[in-house]
């Protein structure tokens, strides 16, 4: 019996598997034993097909992972023989303020790169859904994706020149009477971090936007019609419909900016270079600067193992919120 | 059961994986031994047709050209060799060289950075080929000064500067000063500081008459390392400051180098410089310097070409500071990036031809044509009295005689120039007061020597 169906043509297995997806989640508990057979035989054949893939991923990603796993042990200038440094590299990532408090600059970068940008996408959101067939829609989109695709090396340069005595913002402030506030926004303790933070805001808000209004396309019509029939408001439809609704995108772009946070680099190497003192610097910035220009290589890489770790964590989180019949 | 069986294979594979990864030979490697045996060398360079690959950091102005004629030159004097230029700014050099170095085909010729973090650690690596025989053949240690030779000289382990085997010449020299705006210290009625007590002075007149005495941008970081250098040197002199920087003797927390950060700190409360530095890059406070934005700007004789073009040649000056009590003034400085060979490269005798070629006395006057400051200055050179050229050449020439020269302050320890570099905006932010900007410095410090035991 299981030689036969082993057997089988393959016209059947694609049958089989046709029938099975349109019948959804219902047809996998049917499963019998020479099903499973089935099942397993062709799973080994897939592995083929993704094959070529892996081997790809292992070679450029999985390796120097694992190199970098592995050099974080160890006390190395980059060049001469290494010597084995046990966990002292991670004891050093908690222990030395350095490296503690660009982890802290990474956290408030959060706020400035995540929370901001879905809270206030989220409202405009519900002021442009309101805007029914808006002419012009795909022209909005492109402008407000354009920070995305213009290469982080310029947006950081024309943020050093607006932040600067005489750029844009002061010029602003001289305008309307608050000449008294001008100041190099990127050299000041109090405000450098923030400034960055707030180039993150301006590139991550139309991401947002532009991800939310996809996704209020989607939802049925029917839906707001049956609220305004019941009497709702805007404000109750937002939070009873449209709200809900986006669980899956409102995931998707918390995931996207809380990753892009976490791992700005860029930004931070043109606009400051961690400066003044100390007050921008962030993990990756930290691991880049102790790899290639202390001869910290150990240190670098735990910095890095742990970057990669909080990163993992967080994301797992964040798909906490990423509704369960969604894939 | 099946289920399981399947996934043995994809367990060992991934134990494989780990082992081979971590528990593979420590990360490093064998330390090549580059003095066993270096072979004869000769003047004499192969008539085969080679490519000799060169990595500087001549991107300013000035030095630009001259490494594209010298390298054009070299060309036309050996047809079948092939120059390959990489030229990139100092920063990404520093950050890439080491990658280069320990790769298995590196460049033939390299600008290698004096001391610890860079030569040093290259040294310890065995990545560059000692030079010594190589300074007998084409008598570079009669050419340069000693006090440039040893700048450039290593111990073969690489945890001594300044002694054992020479791994490089330099093209350039270098000094560090202030240069000052003619016109507005006319203005204002001052010639130009012979002291540090005469540029504070200075800047309270230029402050009072409402100009701007000291244009600094530090976005970079680096130009912190000048500021201080200059004004420690002039405040501590030169046997001070080298035995610290050496490792000799001394403190970071000594009274003269807490006083120079002090001074600095009080330039800041005063209003010499200007706000905002940390967020100012050093071009755009040089070119605002160049547009007659200030009375005062600090930084190296790289600038000559920049601000000869900027604001022409008679309009600015140069000047170095002396100490109290001394003969002659001392700052930071000393030459250029060395030019190395490789211990890798195949064509030793060409590359050794080729660093003579863009460093000797024909190469000088090259340099000179492009507005830079050769290491050694050619016998009988005077430029046109009045202009800036005039300005460096005088004081590198008292500055060489009198040996007072003091190394950059980021060749301490590997990790010192960050802990300058930060320290410095932290001095000028008003977050570190003098005594806890020396401190750290000083705690850098001697975990470094600590290390090197």
């Amino acid at each position: 019996m299981s030689t036969r169906t082993n057997a089988a043509p393959p016209a059947g297995t694609v049958d089989a598997r046709a029938r099975r997806s349109r019948q959804g989640i219902a047809a996998r508990p049917a499963g019998t034993a020479s099903r499973r057979a089935r099942r397993g035989r062709r799973d080994l054949k897939g592995y083929l097909y993704v094959l070529p893939a892996f081997a790809l991923f292992a070679v450029f990603l999985g390796v120097p992972t694992l190199q970098t796993l592995q050099y974080s042990f160890y006390d190395w200038d980059g060049i001469s023989q290494a010597t084995s440094a046990g966990l002292s590299n991670y004891v050093g990532v908690v222990t030395d303020t350095a490296l503690s408090s660009a982890f802290v600059h990474a956290a408030v970068l959060m706020i400035f790169y995540s929370a901001i940008p879905v809270v206030l996408a989220l409202a405009l959101t519900l002021i442009v859904s309101r805007a029914h067939a808006l002419r012009g829609m795909s022209f909005f989109r492109t402008v407000l994706f354009l920070p995305q695709v213009i290469a982080s090396v310029v947006v950081a340069s024309i943020w050093v020149s607006i932040y600067s005595q005489n750029g844009l913002f002061n010029e602003i402030l001289r305008a309307v009477g608050l000449g008294d506030l001008a100041k190099v926004w990127l050299g000041d303790y109090g405000t450098a971090l923030i400034a960055i933070g707030f180039v993150g805001t301006w590139l991550n808000i139309g991401l947002c936007l532009v991800l939310f209004v996809s996704g209020v396309g989607n939802i049925q019509p029917e839906l707001f019609e049956a609220a305004r029939l019941d009497g709702a408001g805007p404000v109750r439809e937002f939070f009873g419909i449209t709200l809900p609704a986006l669980r899956g995108q409102i995931a998707v772009a918390l995931t996207l900016t809380v990753v892009s946070a976490l791992k700005t680099f860029d930004l931070v190497y043109i606009t400051t270079r961690g400066g003044p003192g100390d007050s921008t610097t962030v993990p990756a910035f930290e691991a880049y600067n102790r790899a290639f220009n202390q001869g910290q290589v150990g240190s670098a890489a735990a910095v890095a193992v742990v970057l990669t770790i909080v990163i993992i964590i967080v994301t797992a989180l964040i798909n906490l919120l990423q509704p369960k019949d969604v894939e | 059961m099946h289920s399981k069986m399947r996934k043995v294979p994809l367990l060992v594979g991934i134990a494989a994986c780990l082992t081979i990864g971590l528990a593979a030979c420590a990360p490093g490697g064998s330390t090549a031994t580059s003095t066993a045996s270096l072979g004869s060398v000769s003047k004499t360079v192969t008539k085969d047709k080679i490519t000799l690959t060169e990595w500087d950091q001549n991107t300013d102005g000035g030095s630009d050209t001259a490494q594209k004629e010298l390298n054009a030159a070299f060309e036309k004097k050996y047809p079948n060799i092939t120059i390959k230029r990489v030229s990139q700014s100092f920063s990404d050099l520093k950050t890439t060289l080491k990658l280069a170095l320990s790769g298995n085909t590196p460049p033939d010729v390299v600008q290698a950075n004096q001391g610890y973090p860079d030569m040093g650690a290259f040294v310890k690596g065995g990545l560059l080929r000692p030079m010594d025989d190589y300074a007998k053949l084409y008598d570079w240690t009669s050419y340069y000064p000693s006090s440039l030779l040893k700048l450039n000289t290593f111990s073969s382990d690489g945890k001594t500067w300044q002694t054992g085997n020479l791994y490089g010449v330099s093209q350039t020299g270098e000094l560090v000063g202030v240069y000052y705006n003619k016109a507005i210290l006319d203005q204002l009625g001052v010639s130009a500081p012979k002291t540090i007590d005469d540029l504070t002075v200075d800047m309270a007149k230029a402050k009072a008459a409402g100009i701007l005495p000291l244009n600094y941008g530090n976005l970079e970081k680096s130009p912190g390392i000048h500021l201080y250098g200059v004004v420690q040197a002039a405040v501590a002199g030169a046997t001070a400051v080298d035995d610290l920087v050496t490792a000799k003797s001394g403190s970071w927390t000594d009274k003269d180098n807490v006083t120079a950060a002090a001074t600095i700190q009080g330039w800041v409360d005063k209003g010499y410089i200007n706000a905002g530095s940390s967020g100012i890059s050093r071009d755009a406070s040089l070119a605002s310097f160049g547009k007659g934005g200030s009375a005062f700007y600090v930084d190296g004789t790289w600038q000559q070409q920049t601000l000869e073009s900027d604001m022409g040649k008679t309009a600015v000056g140069f000047t170095t500071l002396t100490p109290v009590g001394a003969s002659a003034p001392v700052t930071e400085g000393g030459e250029g990036l060395a030019w190395a060979i490789t211990s890798k490269s195949k064509h030793a005798d060409a590359a050794a031809a080729y660093i003579d070629f863009i460093t000797n006395a024909k190469a000088a006057q090259t340099l000179l044509d492009t507005g830079n400051l050769p290491a050694v200055l050619p016998t009988g050179y005077s430029p046109t009295s009045g202009t800036l050229a005039a300005d460096i050449a005088d004081q590198y020439t008292e500055i060489s005689k009198a040996s007072t020269v003091v190394p950059y302050l980021d060749y301490t320890t590997s990790t010192f120039y960050d802990t300058l570099t930060s320290g410095m905006q932290n001095l000028v932010g008003g977050q570190a007061t003098p005594e806890q900007f020396t401190q750290s410095l000083q705690t850098d410090y001697e975990a470094f020597t600590k290390d090197r035991g």
